[in-house]
């Protein structure tokens, strides 16, 4: 490594090098720098919502400012934050990297994508400002049509922007996999973090269109009142409820895969040791990605869907735990007998694992089609999804981020702090979400700013709960970067870690990645038999 | 092959598939409805105009002929070749959008066209059209705001493929392309036959189906 070669950081300089950049690592940044911005937002929304809920009383915000509040929390989390966090950062900075080859497939097109996603941002912050939105974020009919007199149509444009930008991402990973790999580098040779932004990518590209249609005919019945989903004129609400379902519930795995995908390289790397069952991993998250468009109807349990189609969804429904628990076997057996060591990516994959645990056995609860008519819009969904997209998909990008933030910036951060903010967050989040597991049980229902007496010691819990995760997050924020300017300088390969991104490229790397034609001769994950542990 | 042509072929390939589950989202409408109210969706087929809309597959095939062409005569290097053949798609492409604006003024002029002043056609011969649901009219307008819906989207594809072959025109005045070099007329000719494809399934399921179902009716 020579010191005058140039990262692709600082060649060239400026602003508007940047701006127009093609490089997918300079995109990855972009598209990091934005998403933890609306993090941020989505995350004030939170504020309030449980701020409001400390009390029993509806005292803090009237029903119409939390019906808000909710619904905005939700829209910016899922379609500006959770869809784009793992697959636009780290995906964009590591598959073309991962795949021995100088840059995505089409990089303008990537480039697009980012500036697809910052309209769909700024047109979803005009409905904010607007006045905001109060349907909840599956605008549902007749909630989002004859109901709501908020800035809908706004946000609706703003989601169906957002989406194209996801499916251009999901469209360049494709075919970058499938036709970029260096020599040598055999479908079976590729990380898991490729195998999993695969099946991802897929999940993005069959989805995303139908929500963009789907949000296009609820944009026709606003602005001139047809009448595709209102009964008044012989439509059928629940059709909106299906069509948005066939994408949303995919959409949980563009949140989770990615994410499968990170905690797969880093145990991997934590351990020393090659992921057990390799194939099988790869191919549970296509098989996951498969199921996850045969369950939509889990959503419509109790909206009128026949009870047989609800018996097929419960059943299948089921079935996407097959996949899941065999990559989460798998990567305990990876962890068993391996050199682990102790640093902060192993604290968050180690949160990330207890805690996607309880999302997944949870979601058997609510495959269940005779409990889920219980547990419906309780308090008990919110804390499974969270537990899947909070606890799985945040932990997964939280560890994914700590771990490649050398190759990323070729800084070091402060361990220590990393791993209090692990902690932090960890305690946090199982104090904030665990609690709604029980007032759900206790059926409260979700999306109403008053409840019972009775209800509040679980709520205060998850109040406070939710200030701890805040400080861990923030923490996060503050030490990363601080690690920009001050932190030590990284080493090419500071965990000791295998893969062409690690082994192969400068941290940062430079702008065509490597300064050779990269060519593979070994499987993903080679590490030496006894784990030797080698800092680099 | 060479790889980025193969990536692009692949990366249009992709694209298309988004197209087809964007458009598959409507036909998913079209059945739930045409399933539930199958005479208001016959007799409101019916107020089509099977001719016009006849004379556009014909274009439209035709069309696709000439793109086949156009991507064959830079295949083999032939200037000419690819400039006659792209000025006839574009012809062609316009064709159709013209018949189409006077399909669509037609209904405008008959009330067809969903909202306030629409006026269901068969009310005249109303009786045994109800079938479970809302009444006859309201599914009749259900009918014409998917065909205003899918055609309209059709037409709007119609006028990108149209904007994306003035680009590949201005190419091939250029002579960009070579028996070496012909991946965007090939990318883009992709496009073109899928935006008439989706034609052809449009024209039987809105077009042809009242004739086909009223004679299986009586």
């Amino acid at each position: 490594m020579t010191a005058e070669r140039q990262s692709y950081l600082d060649a060239p300089y400026g602003l508007k090098s940047w701006l127009l950049t093609k490089d997918h690592k300079r995109i990855a940044m972009l598209y990091l720098i934005s998403i933890t911005i609306f993090f941020a937002v989505g995350g004030l929304f939170a504020l309030g919502i449980r701020l409001e809920l400390l009390t029993p009383k509806g005292d803090f915000v009237s029903d119409d400012v939390y019906n808000k509040l909710f619904t905005l929390h939700g829209i910016v989390m899922i379609f500006f934050f959770l869809i784009p966090s793992i697959p636009a950062t780290l995906g964009n900075f590591f598959i073309p990297i991962m795949c021995g080859t100088k840059d995505l497939a089409f990089p303008r097109i990537n480039l697009l994508s980012w500036y697809l996603y910052i309209i769909g941002g700024v047109l979803g912050l005009a409905a904010i400002i607007g006045g905001g939105v109060d349907t909840g974020w599956t605008f549902y009919t007749p909630y989002s049509t004859t109901a709501s007199h908020t800035s809908v149509t706004i946000a609706a444009v703003a989601a169906f922007v957002a989406g194209f930008s996801s499916i251009l991402t999901g469209f360049n990973f494709i075919v970058t996999v499938h036709r970029m790999r260096a020599p040598g580098l055999t479908w079976f040779r590729l990380p898991l973090f490729v195998w999993a932004h695969y099946a991802t990518s897929l999940v993005m590209i069959l989805g995303t269109p139908v929500v963009a249609i789907t949000l296009v005919l609820l944009m026709c019945e606003r602005a001139l009142g047809l009448g595709i989903f209102d009964p008044k004129l012989g439509g059928d609400p629940v059709l909106f409820q299906h069509l948005f379902w066939f994408y949303s519930h995919p959409a949980v795995y563009i949140m989770i895969l990615p994410g499968m995908g990170v905690v797969s390289e880093l145990v991997s790397a934590v351990s020393r040791k090659q992921v057990f069952g390799y194939s099988f991993v790869a191919f549970s998250s296509l098989a996951i990605a498969i199921l996850g468009f045969l369950v939509w109807g889990h959503h419509l349990f109790v909206s009128s869907q026949s009870i047989y189609a609800g018996l097929v969804f419960s059943i299948i429904t089921m079935l996407v735990a097959v996949p899941s628990a065999v990559k989460t076997f798998n990567w305990a057996a990876t962890m068993y007998k391996g050199s682990v060591t102790w640093e902060s990516p192993t604290y968050w994959v180690i949160g990330f694992m207890g805690l996607f645990l309880i999302g997944g056995l949870t979601g058997l609860f609510l495959a269940t089609l005779g409990l889920d008519v219980h547990l419906t819009d309780t308090y008990f969904v919110v804390a499974h999804f969270h537990y899947i997209m909070v606890g799985g998909a945040i932990m997964a990008f939280m560890g994914g981020l700590h771990f490649y933030w050398p190759k990323m910036t070729g800084r070091m951060y402060p361990e220590s702090f990393a791993k209090a903010s692990a902690i932090l967050v960890f305690v946090g989040f199982n104090l904030t979400f665990f609690p709604q597991f029980i007032l759900g049980y206790l059926g409260m229902p979700r999306r109403y700013h008053s409840y019972p007496d009775e209800f509040q010691v679980w709520n205060v819990f998850s109040t406070g709960g939710a200030s701890i995760l805040g400080l861990g997050y923030g923490l996060c924020l503050i030490y990363l970067l601080w690690s920009l300017k001050k932190g030590a300088i990284a080493p090419a390969n500071p965990w000791g870690a295998k893969g062409l991104e690690w082994e192969k490229t400068a941290s940062p790397p430079t702008t065509f990645n490597f300064d050779e034609d990269v060519i593979v001769t070994e499987p993903a994950y080679n590490y030496a038999p006894g784990g030797k542990v080698h800092h680099g | 092959m060479d790889q980025q042509l193969e990536a692009s072929v692949l990366g249009m390939w992709v694209f298309l598939v988004t197209e087809v589950m964007f458009f598959g989202g409507l036909f998913m409408a079209y059945i739930l409805y045409r399933y539930w109210y199958p005479d208001a969706w016959a007799a409101a087929s019916n107020h089509l105009n099977v001719q016009m809309g006849a004379i556009n597959t014909v274009v439209l095939i035709i069309s696709s002929l000439t793109m086949v062409l156009a991507v064959r005569a830079a295949q083999v290097g032939s200037w000419i070749g690819q400039i006659v053949n792209l000025v006839l798609t574009i012809g062609f492409g316009a064709t159709f959008l013209v018949v189409k604006y006077f399909e669509y003024a037609e209904k405008f002029e008959h009330h067809l066209v969903p909202g306030a002043n629409f006026a269901a056609p068969t009310q005249v011969i109303a009786g045994h059209l109800v079938h479970n649901h809302a009444n006859v009219g309201n599914a009749e307008q259900l009918f014409f705001s998917l065909y205003f819906i899918m055609t309209g989207i059709h037409a709007a594809h119609m006028v990108v493929g149209i904007g994306l072959m003035s680009v590949i025109l201005w190419m091939a005045w250029k002579k960009r392309f070579s028996p070496g070099y012909y991946g965007p007329v090939e990318v883009s000719g992709l496009y073109w036959h899928f935006v008439d494809i989706v034609w052809i399934f449009l024209f039987p399921l809105l077009y042809l189906l009242g004739a086909h179902l009223s004679t299986g009716a009586h």
